[in-house]
């Protein structure tokens, strides 16, 4: 009687969710499944009759000098935004919390820092690119105050393009660290702080044993997510550089695109776009097991 | 990820475009990018009169960017979701062909009695038309003739007075530069506006007899050499290896560069943001020595019909009576190009001056646009961009460069 109950409660729970089972298996599980499927054909969408070759297009892709260097791109903008992500944002969210400066101000501070958020990154792409430009204000902002000689391509030069990216990403991205450590830091409680001085510690002592371990948490999770996000950035490449000059800007994303949609080999780029969806699914795993860590 | 994603599922969901309505007319589905280029409601009320010409055909316009049109018009292919008539860029055409979406119009014209002598021009894949010229678009080059009189030169006819010219206005002190080339790799097209120009205003080509790939010949060789030499001396605006047209336009337009090659479509927008800019268009300059005709460089806002269409007569109607004279004399007249049909003389009665100066040019020279037909063209711009850029920015030989292009080039096609 027991157990019968049990399976009616189960099986109503089970029809609750069954419409949004649906949807993530339409929207979600079916596409990701054609996408491996047609990553083991020879080719597909433009092939009426594709044939099953397993694993050549991974082998195509990991013996692809282009792959190569997305890969080192990709890792190179991954870890520069996500460490300029962290500690601005870190940065950024204890000066707004500070007790130091007065109300109005961290108002006027928070408006501005939050604001290259608000942004959508078509936008931020067109504006950097105006601001990049070689007759552009940040050249002539470097040149007039004497930090460099003459103007510099930054997005066309083949040894800046890659600097140059990382540090429009790095401005778009931070916003969103700083409030989640903003709201971190808002969550401390002033006990914490008020025993360390009793027990005489200074503002870098208290930061490292205080701060830093109750912010733990929020940091690997930010982290984890940030190194999702950043490895899938697309719009923001494909707009300011195209993934040029050369390959100095080619990241995993824009190296999948041109396969697709450039060279009409969707099974390649199904491929490169399953090694992005292996890459991302061992972080997402990652950041899953530390939240129910922390919970 | 996503976007093969979306790409899979539209695969799975085929449909073909179009319908019955109630009333028993039919109506099919038009896809181009056209209306937001034209003045507003012009191309709708062409359509409209198509429509009146025509009962019992409704015409349901889908229009967009060129950037999203192709997007779509790939994920349609994919899916056999096409539209009935679709705007059609010759770069696509070939892969659209192979791919069996997008009709042979020749057995169209056929099975409808139509004389096609009145086409200016057809793109045929394997001896099938697949797409027809609506509107041409001429890419001369563009001068400004306040920074060539302030560095007291004249519009050069030759490379070697170009490559002159294009020092002194650098020299000169006002901030400008010579020319400009738009080689970014976002969309390739540079290679195909900036660069090729060059060989086939001399006379050049880039392929052999048989229509292959020659791209390491001399004609090309010697175009790429210019532009290194250009390149090396400073004279060609920076910022080049990743700017795209519309960049380059805005240069042009804001004084900062003082010859480019660009579409006459441009002139328009040009007069609007800087209604006090001096400028002309003129023949592209040629290799020192060369008296043969020069060809122009074109684009065309091209049509086809998909192979999939359930109403293939209603669409090949509406493709007739935009060839016809009237339609096409009036299209191209609003789109400030010259017309597909051979039949129709440009009325520029009310157009800008530039315009009948370019006509001059185009009647001149022959047309020529080497890409149009192309198995993916998009992709052998790409390769080509990829390693000019190598040559510019590394100083890759020439000779190498053009090698490994021609390899590349082989492969693909």
């Amino acid at each position: 009687m027991a157990q019968s109950r049990q399976h009616k409660v189960t099986a109503a729970a089970f029809g609750y969710l069954s419409p949004t089972l649906v949807l993530l298996a339409v929207l979600m599980a079916l596409p990701i499944g054609m996408v491996v499927w047609y990553s083991l054909q020879n080719n597909v969408i433009t092939n009426a009759n594709p044939e099953f070759i397993g694993f050549e297009h991974y082998l195509d892709i990991f013996g692809d000098s282009q792959f190569h260097a997305a890969i080192k791109n990709t890792s190179v903008f991954v870890l520069a935004s996500v460490v300029a992500h962290l500690f601005l944002g870190l940065g950024f969210a204890m000066l707004l919390n500070t007790q130091l400066l007065p109300h109005w101000v961290k108002t006027l501070f928070r408006t501005i820092f939050v604001l290259p958020w608000l942004l959508t990154v078509a936008i931020v792409a067109v504006l950097w690119r105006l601001i990049l430009n070689p007759s552009g204000v940040f050249n002539y902002l470097l040149v007039s105050t004497g930090v460099i000689d003459s103007p510099q391509e930054w997005l066309a030069d083949p040894k800046l393009a890659l600097f140059a990216v990382v540090l429009i990403n790095i401005w778009c991205g931070y916003p969103f660290f700083m409030i989640s450590m903003l709201a971190g830091l808002q969550g401390i409680s002033a006990e914490l702080y008020e025993a360390a001085s009793v027990d005489g510690a200074g503002l870098i002592r208290k930061f490292f044993s205080i701060t830093l371990p109750q912010l733990r948490p929020i940091i690997i999770s930010m982290l984890l997510l940030d190194i999702i996000w950043t490895s899938h950035q697309f719009t923001l490449i494909w707009m300011t550089t195209g993934g040029g000059p050369l390959d100095r800007t080619e990241l995993l994303s824009t190296y999948t695109y041109k396969l697709a949609f450039s060279q009409y080999m969707f099974s390649a780029a199904s491929a490169s776009a399953v090694v992005v969806l292996v890459i991302s699914a061992v972080l997402a795993f990652a950041y899953v097991r530390h939240q129910r860590a922390r919970d | 990820m996503a976007t093969l994603g979306v790409a899979a599922l539209a695969a799975g969901c085929g449909a073909s475009g179009g319908g019955a309505s109630e009333g028993g007319d039919v109506t099919i589905e038009f896809m181009q990018w056209w209306e937001p280029e034209l003045p507003d409601g012009e191309f709708a009320a062409l359509i409209e009169q198509f429509e009146e010409e025509n009962p019992g055909i409704d015409v349901e316009l889908l229009s967009g960017p060129y950037a999203s049109i192709k997007d779509q018009v790939i994920a349609g292919s994919a899916s056999g979701t096409m539209p009935d008539v679709l705007g059609l860029d010759g770069a696509w055409v070939h892969d659209f062909a192979t791919q069996g979406s997008i009709a042979d119009l020749s057995a169209a014209m056929s099975d409808a009695g139509y004389d096609d002598s009145q086409l200016a021009a057809q793109v045929q894949v394997d001896g099938s038309t697949r797409m027809i010229p609506v509107v041409n678009f001429a890419y001369p080059m563009f001068v400004n003739n306040e920074l060539l009189a302030e560095a007291g030169v004249e519009v050069p006819t030759t490379r070697s007075e170009f490559m002159a010219a294009a020092q002194a206005v650098t020299d000169s002190g006002s901030g400008a530069a010579g020319f400009i080339a738009a080689l970014g790799l976002e969309k390739p097209n540079g290679i195909n506006i900036d660069i090729m120009p060059w060989t086939w205003a001399s006379g050049g080509t880039m392929l052999s007899d048989e229509g292959g790939p020659a791209v390491n010949n001399e004609d090309v060789t010697s175009t790429v050499d210019f532009i290194k030499q250009m390149w090396d001396a400073g004279v060609i605006a920076p910022g080049g290896l990743t700017m795209a047209e519309q960049d380059k336009v805005e240069e042009f337009t804001n004084e900062r560069v003082a010859m480019m090659v660009s579409s006459l479509a441009h002139i328009n927008l040009i007069r609007e943001n800087s209604p006090d800019l001096d400028f002309s268009v003129v023949p592209l300059p040629v290799e020192d020595g060369y008296t043969g005709e020069s060809g122009v460089r074109y684009a065309s806002w091209g049509i086809g019909m998909s192979a999939n269409s359930e109403h293939p007569e209603e669409s090949w109607k509406l493709i007739e009576f935009l060839m016809s004279e009237g339609a096409n004399g009036q299209l191209s007249a609003l789109a400030n190009g010259f017309p597909g049909n051979a039949n129709v003389t440009p009325d520029f009665t009310e157009s800008d001056p530039l315009f009948e100066d370019a006509f001059t040019i185009w009647e001149a020279g022959y047309p020529v646009s080497e890409f149009t037909g192309l198995p993916l063209a998009d992709e052998l711009m790409r390769v080509f961009d990829e390693e000019l850029q190598q040559v510019l920015a590394e100083d890759k030989p020439v000779d190498e460069a053009l090698g490994n292009i021609q390899t590349e080039w082989e492969g693909i096609f």
